[in-house]
């Protein structure tokens, strides 16, 4: 019988590795996140709320939600689409296409604000046309739509890709042959089995979208109370000195980050369930 | 079916967020006002009782809208599209580069469309130190030497900054004579720590970072964070010499004429120089422009101020200068990174 190598550390380097990592933590993640909740209560729970009944921060908080509520849904429907192209067929430019995908992920945001103001901008390839019929896009809340949607679209095909791969085609050409049809297969056969993936990227999508600043800014024109989305109202509170009400909102998103991470926990607690249930059913 | 549903849902979605921007505009009168980063409070002021004033003259009710940043992005923001009814700038030369950039934008005459050259409202370049003063600072002499620490925002894209390098030549230049004055600038940027990009941010990295000894500041950011902010951990010092600085005021013609709001334009430019929009100016330590007002705020201490007119020629020939692609300003950050 061979026995079996164990790499066995002396406690004490355990023990130092467990230190140096929970105090690397604490100082970058923890620390700045107590920061942020103690800076906003310092004046009391009064003066906290007294910050949302700000129009200016109610505008923003209503922009970010209606900026959420457009990009989230339009991106999961082309993420899921896509993800299902590229994953259930074969095609000349496939490999291209994989590629395009991932370009908001390594195109700096700022980057990608510039990219519309290229495109809309007074000076603009559309820029004439748009002047012509009134049609505002930058400095205007399409523009922050746009450049949100830009910079969030990879999450929901990045995260279904490597599972629909995965899942291969099998349970699909199984419905195929017993009559169904290419709608009837993916809402019954397909969606549940990507359901927890993709509520994973939509997660993911949520946050970013909430939380984009780079390439929202260059569109935003910073028109207070219309083109304000709550990163660029935080920023501009601060610069106001008004730090009260900037760490007040900052706690907001922050709660709304917490939220979604535990989220995003509780999601891959089902999906690491799912993968083992799937092994299963290949052992067997 | 379903799926139909669900992409109507989404195509009125995000038709409604072209309606949400456009829409809003329609039932009342709603001016934007794109301004440069120190002038957040006093235009906040200044709205809610221009507002007043014309809902009461004329029964129309205004909103105006306001954008803050560095002049000169703010001035680029419009160039590329941002819709501002009326343009309140740090400096002139941003208003012409508008004008410039987009012709018939704004009108080549503007600063002849309000009095004293379209500035309601003057200010200058002074020091904030810290308490007590540690480094000794009296006079531009003391920033240059070594071991003096100056936060100063970028001038390539601060109204601001140009005229803190302004006042600074002007300054070595009446003491030291023409040749030296290139000499003085560098030194002095050559002890500068931290180049932000507006105004606000070389305030936020002087004051709530706590870095440096000195800010070049507007005379108005100074008292501001003096009288109010500071917690009395800040000084003013005034130095014998600085600049005149004269913020621009004007309505963007290209866009009043569209939406129809000259009137309103012209009228909140102009109600900027009644005697109640001049006390809200000298109350944010901005100067009023109506010497009558002005005597009401001894705060302001009397020094030699140059112009841009008669010491450099004119914005232009200023901007051509010191500030374009290559100019004195870049000259000087070349040979200060070869150290």
């Amino acid at each position: 019988m061979v026995k079996k190598r164990v790499v066995h550390e002396p406690l004490w380097v355990k023990t130092l590795l467990f230190l140096i990592s929970g105090a690397f933590l604490f100082v970058f993640i923890v620390l700045p996140l107590v920061t942020i909740f103690r800076e906003a209560f310092k004046s009391g729970i009064a003066v906290y709320m007294e910050t949302f009944s700000d129009p200016g921060v109610m505008s923003a908080i209503k922009l970010s939600l209606l900026t959420v509520l457009i990009c989230v849904p339009i991106n999961t429907f082309f993420g899921v689409f896509i993800a299902w192209l590229l994953t259930k067929y074969r095609f000349p430019g496939r490999k291209v296409l994989i590629t395009i995908i991932d370009l908001p992920f390594s195109i700096s945001p700022v980057i990608a604000g510039l990219l519309f103001i290229f495109l809309f901008g007074s000076f603009g390839w559309f820029g004439a046309w748009l002047m012509e019929y009134d049609i505002r896009i930058v400095f205007a809340v399409p523009g922050i739509v746009l450049a949100t949607l830009f910079v969030s679209f990879p999450f929901v095909a990045r995260e279904l890709m490597p599972l629909m791969r995965e899942l291969g085609k099998d349970d699909e050409e199984a419905a195929l042959t017993l009559g169904a049809s290419g709608f009837q297969i993916f809402w019954k056969v397909t969606l549940p089995n990507i359901k927890w993936g993709l509520l994973y990227g939509i997660i993911l999508t949520n946050a970013r979208a909430l939380g984009e600043f780079g390439a929202v800014s260059v569109v935003s024109g910073f028109v207070r109370g219309v083109t304000t989305t709550m990163p660029l109202y935080i920023d501009i509170l601060y610069g106001e000195y008004m730090f009260r009400a900037a760490f007040a909102l900052a706690s907001l998103m922050t709660f709304l980050a917490l939220v979604t991470i535990i989220a995003k926990a509780v999601l891959e607690y089902y999906i690491a369930a799912q993968r083992k249930s799937m092994e299963v059913k290949i052992q067997s | 079916m379903d799926k139909m549903k669900l992409t109507t849902v989404l195509f009125v979605l995000f038709l409604a967020s072209f309606a949400y921007s456009q829409g809003k505009a329609a039932k009342k009168v709603t001016l934007l006002n794109v301004s440069y980063d120190p002038t957040r409070e006093l235009y906040q002021d200044y709205n809610k009782v221009f507002a007043e004033h014309y809902k009461a003259k004329t029964g129309v009710e205004v909103t105006i809208n306001q954008s803050h940043g560095g002049s000169g992005g703010q001035a680029r923001s419009v160039i590329e599209g941002n819709q501002a009814d009326v343009v309140t700038l740090a400096l002139a030369f941003d208003i012409d580069a508008i004008g410039t950039a987009r012709k018939g934008l704004i009108a080549d005459n503007w600063i002849a469309r309000f009095q004293q050259n379209s500035s309601p409202y003057t200010s200058t370049i002074v020091f904030l130190v810290r308490k007590g003063n540690p480094k000794g600072i009296k006079d531009w002499d003391d920033i240059v030497k070594p071991g003096v620490n100056v936060i100063t925002p970028d001038p390539k894209t601060s109204g601001g900054a140009r005229w803190n390098y302004l006042a600074a030549w002007a300054y070595a230049r009446a003491k030291y004579g023409e040749d030296k004055a290139r000499d003085f600038v560098k030194k002095l940027y050559g002890n500068v720590s931290v180049l932000d990009p507006g105004a606000r941010g070389s305030t936020n990295t002087f004051v709530q970072r706590g870095l440096g000894d000195v800010l070049l500041a507007w005379e108005n950011e100074a008292h501001l964070i003096v009288k109010e902010l500071g917690g009395g951990n800040f000084e003013i010092v005034t130095p014998t010499i600085s600049i005149l600085a004269e913020p621009s005021v004007t309505y963007v013609d290209g866009i009043v004429n569209k939406r129809g709001t000259k009137d309103v334009a012209i009228a909140y430019l102009e109600y900027l120089y009644s005697e109640a929009a001049q006390r809200i100016i000298g109350k944010h330590y901005y100067r009023p422009s109506n010497p009558e007002i002005a005597k009401e705020f001894p705060i302001f201490a009397n020094l030699k101020l140059v112009t841009v007119d008669k010491d450099f020629g004119g914005w232009a020939a200023a901007h051509k200068l010191h500030f374009a692609d290559n100019g004195q300003f870049d000259q000087i950050m070349r040979d200060l990174k070869k150290k």
